[in-house]
């Protein structure tokens, strides 16, 4: 296709990231680049290595390439650094601290910029709440005890009160309800109002094109196609594998 | 055995059993955090109170030539770190944790009559000396291969352990000490004597546990502990380090310890290898709780504490032997009651 994400500024710039599992290669020469207050999503099907991607780009993964974020250049990511450099990663497995309360998850979210000498998660947690009511009615309860879609916007909430610059979502809508699915998206270009850039991973391929700016598509661990997100969307290739025919397809599974 | 008996062997054993809790909730939390089974942790009491000795009888310490040394590898190390990383400007602060921290300890201790001090204010000066030999010691032993398996983190330990005993034995030399009691008070309870050190050693550990308890429910840092307990990948997204954890477990841990052996040292003798045995019966304690419940633990420790005063009149050749064999029905009712959970990678 030979295009480019063509942004003034770019937040995230991955350039020739490669990572191996052992002898197998799961990530290879992949470049993507996320502009200030950009939506870019990365679909492709299952295997392809997306979470591979995000995980090495946090530093949860030792990769070879470079990452550069926020004007700065890391050779070898580290995660604790990134955090503090403003990055945030929703992790596909969640990862929360299930035997502690709803509201300790939140206020560890904000460990970093605390250690930092910025004090104003009080402020911060009340945002959250107001963008997911339910996790405040929820306060109290253990995070190992909350429904699916509970634990999802957990995750999501925890990574916002870092304040992140750019904050990496690994399939937001797995698992979750049609009309949370929704609520999801909804939040996520709230987010990007708010001036976050988000690099989304999704399975929802049609959710994603729908509110992305931008998207590439990932096959067996390299980058396959890119461009415009509402330019993939119509592209037949992409309708063909990750949408279905028109997404009657989808709809009929829908029900 | 008459009442009388009973009530005095109860409370050494309740004594005992405090210092044994400090020292099981240490073990529980050194291994929920960081994998790592603590055999030093024992090494920490008898340096505390082998240091207050020391001071008590007006030498320098020579835990405090172990600090500066320690010190030493520690700045080097996190120095060329800071280098490689490019992030020269953390070198002052390093350095002065590091370096100027043991020199200006160091200096002071040779200008101050060590000996008139007050007790609190020797007992100050054991804590400014061995407490940061903790997070020294995982920087240097644990750090690096903190990703390693439970079992080699145990052999490391027995290392460590062994090193340290050894150092101790070149320290204090192979005489035993015994410290003057905090007071010298003594309360009348119906037909019970109580000695003011009993007073002092069972406050000591209920203010600390519930310090500690408040510092894990309560404070940021106490829960970012607590988070990397149950979920390291979770804890690092949230910029909490594995490193920072380590160091601030280790610095609670030997905190602990010293000020277990600061508490002990005027009812036991203690000597340079007296710590090994006093951390295995926390250890103990700490594996009635499965090496995860603080409360259990607790308990076990003061049933432990009981178990080796009660054992100490009736058998007393056997009492050690006694005490150990408790985890043997220990184990099998664990392994019993809970289904066995694999090792976590
Ligand atoms: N720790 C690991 N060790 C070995 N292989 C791994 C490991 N993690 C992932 N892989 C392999 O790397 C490939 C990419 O995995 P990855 O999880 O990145 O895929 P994905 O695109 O996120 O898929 P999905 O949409 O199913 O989440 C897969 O073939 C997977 O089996
Ligand atoms: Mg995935």
């Amino acid at each position: 296709m030979g295009a480019h994400n063509e942004v003034s500024r770019a937040v995230l710039e991955v350039s020739n990231l490669t990572v191996h599992y052992g002898k197998v290669e799961a990530l290879s020469n992949a470049s993507i680049k996320v502009g200030e207050g950009q939506i870019v999503t990365v679909i492709g099907p299952n295997g392809a290595g997306k979470t591979t991607m995000l995980s090495a780009v946090m530093g949860m993964l030792a990769s070879k390439g470079q990452v550069g974020f926020d004007g700065q250049i890391e050779g070898v990511p580290e995660v604790e650094r990134m955090v503090a450099r403003g990055m945030n990663l929703v992790p596909e497995k969640r990862e929360l601290f299930g035997e502690m309360s709803v509201e300790d998850n939140l206020v560890l979210g904000a460990f970093q910029r605390y250690r930092m000498g910025k004090r104003d998660h009080g402020d911060t947690m009340e945002e959250v709440y107001a963008l997911f009511p339910r996790l405040k009615e929820r306060r109290a309860q253990l995070a190992g005890t909350l429904s699916g879609g509970e634990r999802q916007m957990l995750a999501v909430g925890r990574a916002l009160m870092a304040k992140p610059k750019l904050l990496m979502l690994d399939e937001p809508s797995l698992g979750l309800a049609p009309l949370i699915v929704r609520e999801i998206f909804r939040i996520i270009s709230e987010l990007r109002r708010r001036g976050v850039s988000i690099l989304l991973v999704e399975q929802n391929a049609r959710a994603a094109l729908q509110v992305a700016d931008y998207a590439y598509v990932l096959e067996t661990g390299a980058i396959a196609m890119e461009g415009p997100a509402h330019m993939l969307a119509d592209d037949p290739r992409v309708i063909e594998a990750y949408l279905g025919l028109g997404g009657k397809h989808q709809d009929m599974l829908a029900g | 055995m008459d009442f009388q008996i009973a009530l005095i062997l109860g409370q050494d054993g309740i004594t005992n059993g405090a210092i044994y809790a400090l020292l099981a909730l240490a073990l529980v939390l050194v291994f929920a955090v960081t994998r790592v089974i603590f055999i030093p942790q024992g090494e920490f009491v008898a340096y505390g109170a082998l240091t207050l000795a020391m001071v008590g009888n007006g030498v320098l310490p020579a835990t405090v030539w172990l600090l500066l040394g320690a010190g030493v590898v520690v700045a080097v190390l996190d120095g060329m770190a800071a280098l490689r990383a490019g992030q020269s400007k953390r070198l002052i602060a390093i350095m002065a944790v590091n370096l100027a921290y043991p020199l200006a300890l160091l200096g002071l201790l040779k200008a101050m009559p060590l000996a008139e001090l007050a007790l609190a204010l020797q007992v100050l000066v054991a804590l400014l000396i061995v407490v940061p030999l903790g997070p020294m010691m995982y920087r240097i032993v644990y750090q690096p291969i903190a990703e390693a398996p439970v079992l080699v983190l145990l052999i490391v330990s027995v290392a460590a352990h062994l090193a340290m005993v050894g150092l101790g034995l070149l320290f204090f030399g192979a005489e035993g000490y015994r410290t003057p009691a905090f007071s010298d008070a003594r309360f009348e309870v119906g037909p019970m004597t109580v000695t003011g050190q009993t007073v002092w050693v069972v406050m000591s550990s209920l203010v600390l546990i519930v310090a500690l308890a408040l510092f894990f429910g309560r404070t940021i840092y106490g829960k970012a502990l607590r988070a990397t307990a149950i979920n390291r990948n979770g804890a690092r997204l949230m910029g909490i380090s594995p490193a920072l954890a380590g160091k601030l477990t280790f610095f609670l841990a030997a905190l602990i310890g010293t000020l277990s052996g600061v508490l002990i040292s005027p009812i036991t003798t203690i000597y340079y290898d007296s710590g090994f045995l006093i951390g295995l019966k926390g250890f103990v304690a700490a594996i009635i709780g499965g090496l995860a419940s603080y409360p259990i633990a607790a308990g076990g420790a003061i049933l432990v504490g009981l178990l080796e005063a009660f054992s100490s009149f009736w058998a007393s050749a056997y009492k050690e032997v006694i005490v150990f064999t408790l985890i043997i029905p220990v184990l099998v009712w664990r392994s019993l009651t809970s289904h066995h959970m694999e090792e976590e990678e």
